[in-house]
């Protein structure tokens, strides 16, 4: 785990020589789309040609490749974006770069970030940093990878059901999906947006608390965006009233995953912290409404690649096949099966039944979570039910890959903060991750809890 | 339970704007008939009274001045991405 002053303390350049050695020496864990050689080695030289040094000066880092920036192809790891070069930035990508941090590369990711494995890439899947047969987790796999093989100190993710916190369990990193509206979108490839947020994966509680303090804020790009409220807590977290989800700690939970998330809770305690065990009741369902609303969001978000003004068009005699057939080559089964599924829960007829009884459900859940912030600071739990699995394991099956998202899309159909901090490893050596939930804006509290717990 | 047929994959394709091969047909009416089948289960709640949430964030018309604001895009960068265009325009096929 290195330090972001590490990085700071030397040349940018022998920074991002060294990110891009560690990049090529593990080429085939496959956790790269692109990398950005020779535009992050000039940029190197003029960060240290430059005496004013922002606080990320020289840091180099990996954004997921569904970020748009004029530098490499946007892909999203679709075919359909293959070749797309954005002519803007991303803000979160702009406002670290104004700090003088370098963007060596694309990260690997689930075609347009559906999926909880990566492996849904039309480019082929990452391996897991600690066991190759094993999944990245995803969709922000090869984000998560490139942290957990220490070839950069932070990597930009997106979560919209779990995709930072998921992958950072699978690996052994640290994962932070902020409160919704915390961090702008613009420029960022859109999946779901009423639960889209933008976030980072890194090798500790303090890299990303630095990332996120310069990320967060107002953009007059972004409507959805919360004025700026994030203040890292510094010194010793005060004692807070934990609560221990039992839903999450069921029979169904993998029983490593389980016992180290207990370990978690007593070092809770040890730290002086209240622990209680608390019900969220509706979290079951959580996943039913989730795989309604977003696919309902995806078929429209997705609506604009008609390979007609950017993106790849297929040959066809007429508008209507090449729509049809750009969009057939262009999306991954799992694109096809979410617009699919968003279309026929937005028809009329079934938009009743399913969409709004779904975010009449959404509802009822953000109550539940509502009633226990008034009791409780923190929720806790594990990440994920499982450590990371096998690589095709899951790709049969839709809904098993599915239920890997149960503990974390509670968090984000409500618009909560979560993250996911490194907890144990199983018998088998695979990393665990614990979950914090907190209510919104408690991003700070969070880490400060985390960061505790991580010394 | 839902049944999701042949059918009703080639109207949902045809919704969604995807021209399907024959193979992913299959394929797709099991995988959507499961997935239906499986949020379905919501039915179970009582849901009378209750508002549908759209979106988390409590703002409400976020409003900017009515100025214009010049963007760095310029027309030429952003034909420059269509697959085919022509005097300053984007080219398609023919739509009748």
């Amino acid at each position: 785990m290195t330090p972001i002053s590490f990085y700071t303390s030397r040349s940018a350049r022998e920074n991002v020589l060294d990110a891009l050695k560690k990049a090529k020496m593990n080429e085939s864990y496959h956790a790269f789309l692109s990398i950005n050689e020779e535009q992050a080695l000039a940029r190197a030289d003029e960060i240290d040609n430059n005496k004013s040094k922002g606080k990320l000066s020289g840091v180099p880092f990996v954004i997921k490749d569904n970020f748009l920036t004029p530098v490499g192809a946007t892909t999203a790891a679709s075919h359909m974006l293959e070749g797309f070069y954005a002519p803007v930035t991303a803000t979160a990508v702009a406002r670290l770069e104004a700090e003088g941090a370098i963007c060596i590369g694309r990260a690997n990711l689930d075609a347009f970030a559906h999926g909880g494995s990566t492996e849904n890439s039309a480019f082929g899947p990452t391996n897991n940093a600690h066991d190759k047969t094993r999944v990245a987790g995803g969709s922000s796999g090869g984000s998560a990878v490139v942290v957990a093989l220490d070839i950069v100190p932070f990597a930009l993710g997106t979560d919209t059901g779990g995709s930072i916190r998921q992958p950072a369990s699978f690996n052994g990193v640290v994962g932070v999906k902020p409160t919704y509206g915390m961090v702008s979108r613009y420029g960022v490839v859109a999946m779901a947006s009423s639960t889209d947020v933008i976030g980072v994966l890194a090798n500790s509680v303090d890299t990303a608390t630095i990332v996120l303090d310069i990320m967060g804020g107002q953009d007059e790009n972004d409507a959805t965006t919360l004025p700026s409220y994030f203040e890292p807590l510094i010194g010793d977290a005060p004692k807070r009233r934990v609560g221990v989800v039992k839903e999450f700690m069921s029979e169904d939970v993998d029983p490593d995953v389980r016992s180290i998330t207990e370990n978690y809770i007593e070092q809770l305690k040890r730290n002086g912290h209240t622990v209680e065990e608390v019900s969220l009741p509706l979290a079951k369902y959580a996943l039913a409404v989730y795989y309604i609303v977003v696919p309902a969001e995806v078929s429209s978000n997705l609506g604009r690649y008609d390979g007609i003004r950017y993106g790849s068009r297929a040959d066809a005699q007429t508008l209507a096949k090449t729509y049809g057939l750009s969009r057939d080559k262009g999306f991954e089964t799992e694109n096809k099966r979410r617009i699919m599924i968003g279309s026929y829960v937005l028809s009329s007829g079934y938009f009743d039944a399913y969409y709004l009884q779904a975010q009449k459900v959404r509802t009822l859940l953000i109550n539940d979570f509502n009633a226990l912030f008034e009791s409780y600071d923190v929720l806790v739990g594990p990440v994920a039910p499982t450590p990371a699995f096998k690589l095709g394991e899951n790709t049969a099956d839709p809904i098993k890959m599915y239920l890997a998202d149960i503990m974390t899309v509670p968090a984000s159909l409500a618009g909560l903060p979560a993250l996911s901090v490194p907890a144990g490893t199983t018998s088998a050596g695979l990393p665990v991750g614990v979950q914090l939930i907190g209510p919104r804006r408690s991003d700070a509290t969070l880490l400060a809890l985390a960061r505790e717990a991580e010394q | 339970m839902i049944q999701i047929s042949h059918q009703d994959v080639l109207h949902l394709a045809q919704l969604s704007s995807l021209q399907l091969a024959d193979e992913e047909v299959e394929l797709l009416a099991s995988d959507i008939e499961h997935i239906l089948g499986y949020v379905e289960q919501l039915s179970e709640l009582d849901t009378t009274g209750v508002e549908p949430t759209y979106q988390v964030v409590d703002l409400q018309n976020v409003w900017r001045d009515d100025i214009v604001q010049h963007s760095t895009v310029t027309r030429d960068d952003l034909l420059a991405l269509a697959p085919d265009s022509a005097n300053h325009q984007i080219k398609v096929p023919k739509v009748m």
